[in-house]
């Protein structure tokens, strides 16, 4: 077979492989040292810094506090993004292209201009209404639904193109209204779409530093920016071991969906 | 928009974006031009201010050296996942949606838990007796580059991925039937033929290198300062908000101008269609 790769494409591909997987194995002995500080352990394994993810309150709170904003923020993105892309689909408004590509521009965005963008806006807020102010979690909802919106948007507009536009047409001539419609017709076809929206907005704001490291400082403390705080000031092994864990979720939820997935595809 | 419901449903998010996105954007806008006072000084300080030129050259270098690096090897990991035996797809494809899925923060977590002086490398280096002193590996350029092209590698990988799949088997094979070795089929046939792909990955990765602030900030340990990382420093560290805000806007021109040119050059749906 001479389409496929030959053997100088492979050993490169093979080290473009190790170079993708070096840091992420890198991580696993660190996160045994037994000492407080970034180190190897030198011949004695401790599970310390993992027992201090558990023990140490700032590590529960910050996770709770992930958990609630990406549980929030990715339910209303993905509402907000349905509504649009729904009606994008079903009532073809003139510019449309133009109105997509308007609710793609934070995502297309360089971060870091996202970022200052939603300081200014924090910080007007913080006067006035000081629930959704900078460093505070509310702020960081609001901060993480403009964020992810765009992608819950293309998710959904992906998964409406799939749709089959004669069903929502044989709908309309029996009659149904615009809610039926939707919710009766549309809305099941579409139910995987919606779900991996929610599931991508979350994700994205479990993950999202970029923003978050501008619009919060010690009130608002998320994951990544108590692993961020680990990183720059004193490195802290206990970063180390919960991103152990994050790389074993991360590992068996893709397992899982290959092996859940592949054998249809 | 024939039905009343239209407005409805596009509404919200529209006036979402436009409340909490453009118009604190409009905000940033005016504090480029009236802090700390009125006029374009900050975009005159851009252009002539020693310290504010060699980090945009710095950026410049850097985007341009990881593009480089992330394209070429997310060409050859691409070319395993789109073409190779059925079993090594599925470990390219593991080996590049892994570190997809992994944050940022983790990431760079075990480049620093690599790199740095009591970091593994090091570590090995010296129990084996090959150096004295821990390498400065951390903390520099290098590292910074080893970061950046480790995030952006399977950005680069999507839209090769799609132009790859797009290549029609059959060319590949009149190419053989007609004598091309297998380097000639690569260079001269399949190469040219995923040229919409190369395109495309070269310009989102360099779009999104451009803007890109984490990893630089905890790799490069403040003192390769990248854009992204001088606006922070301007708003958080040595007030000047009126810098970070001009350099923010000079980003958002400079991006605005790159997608455009990409999408002159390229499809936009010939950058998706990859999962």
């Amino acid at each position: 077979m001479s389409a496929r790769p030959g053997p100088v494409l492979l050993a490169v591909a093979v080290v473009v492989a190790a170079f993708l997987l070096l840091p992420l194995v890198a991580v696993v002995p660190i996160s045994f040292t037994p000492k407080r500080f970034l180190s190897m352990p030198n011949g004695v394994w401790s599970l310390r810094h993992y027992r201090a993810l558990l023990d140490t309150p700032d590590w529960g709170q910050a996770i709770l506090l992930s958990l609630r904003v990406g549980l929030l923020s990715s339910a209303a993105a993905t509402l907000l993004g349905l509504l649009f892309a729904l009606g994008v689909w079903m009532f073809r408004p003139r510019f449309a292209a133009a109105l997509v590509g308007f609710v793609l521009l934070p995502m297309v965005a360089p971060p870091v201009v996202s970022a200052i963008t939603l300081y200014f806006l924090l910080t007007s807020f913080s006067g006035v209404a000081g629930a959704i102010g900078y460093d505070t979690w509310g702020g960081v909802v609001l901060a993480h639904t403009v964020m992810t919106a765009p992608f819950a948007v293309v998710l959904l507009l992906v998964a409406l193109a799939e749709v089959d536009p004669r069903i929502d047409l044989a709908a309309r001539g029996l009659g149904a209204s615009v809610w039926t419609r939707a919710v009766r017709v549309i809305l099941p076809n579409i139910r995987f779409g919606i779900a991996a929206a929610a599931l991508l907005c979350f994700v994205l704001s479990w993950e999202e530093i970029g923003v978050t490291l501008f619009i919060t400082s010690v009130n608002a403390i998320t994951l990544p920016r108590l692993m961020w705080m680990g990183l720059r000031d004193n490195i802290d092994p206990a970063g180390a071991a919960l991103s152990v864990v994050l790389i074993g979720v991360t590992i068996a939820a893709l397992a899982l969906r290959t092996l859940l997935f592949r054998p249809r595809a | 928009m024939r039905h009343a419901a239209a407005p409805l449903l596009l509404a919200p998010l529209l006036l979402l974006l436009g409340g909490a996105y453009v118009v604190p954007f409009l905000g940033v806008m005016r504090w480029s031009v009236t802090l700390p006072v009125p006029g374009f000084g900050q975009y005159v300080r851009l252009f002539t201010d020693p310290l504010v030129l060699s980090v945009f050259l710095r950026s410049f270098r850097i985007c341009a050296i990881v593009t480089t690096l992330s394209v070429i090897a997310a060409y050859a990991i691409c070319c395993i996942w789109v073409r190779g035996a059925p079993a090594l797809r599925i470990i390219a494809e593991f080996c590049i949606l892994v570190p997809f899925w992994i944050s940022l923060l983790t990431r760079a977590f075990g480049w620093v838990a690599l790199l740095s002086s009591r970091g593994l490398i090091n570590t090995w280096l010296q129990a084996a007796g090959l150096i004295d002193e821990p390498l400065p590996l951390s903390q520099n350029e290098f590292a910074v580059i080893l970061g950046m092209t480790h995030f952006l590698i399977p950005f680069a990988v999507f839209p090769l991925a799609s132009a790859m799949r797009a290549v029609d088997e059959r060319v590949l094979l009149a190419a053989r039937g007609l004598g091309a070795r297998r380097a000639r089929i690569f260079w001269s046939v399949f190469v040219p033929m995923t040229r919409a792909g190369l395109i495309g990955a070269t310009m989102l990765v360099f779009v999104f290198a451009l803007g890109f602030f984490v990893t630089p900030a905890i790799l490069g340990g403040g003192r390769s300062i990248m854009l992204a990382e001088l606006v922070y420093v301007r708003i958080f560290q040595s007030p000047d908000w009126g810098l970070g805000a001009a350099i923010s806007v000079v980003l958002v021109v400079l991006v605005g101008g790159l997608l455009a040119l990409l999408f002159r050059l390229v499809r936009p749906a010939q950058l998706v269609g990859a999962r």
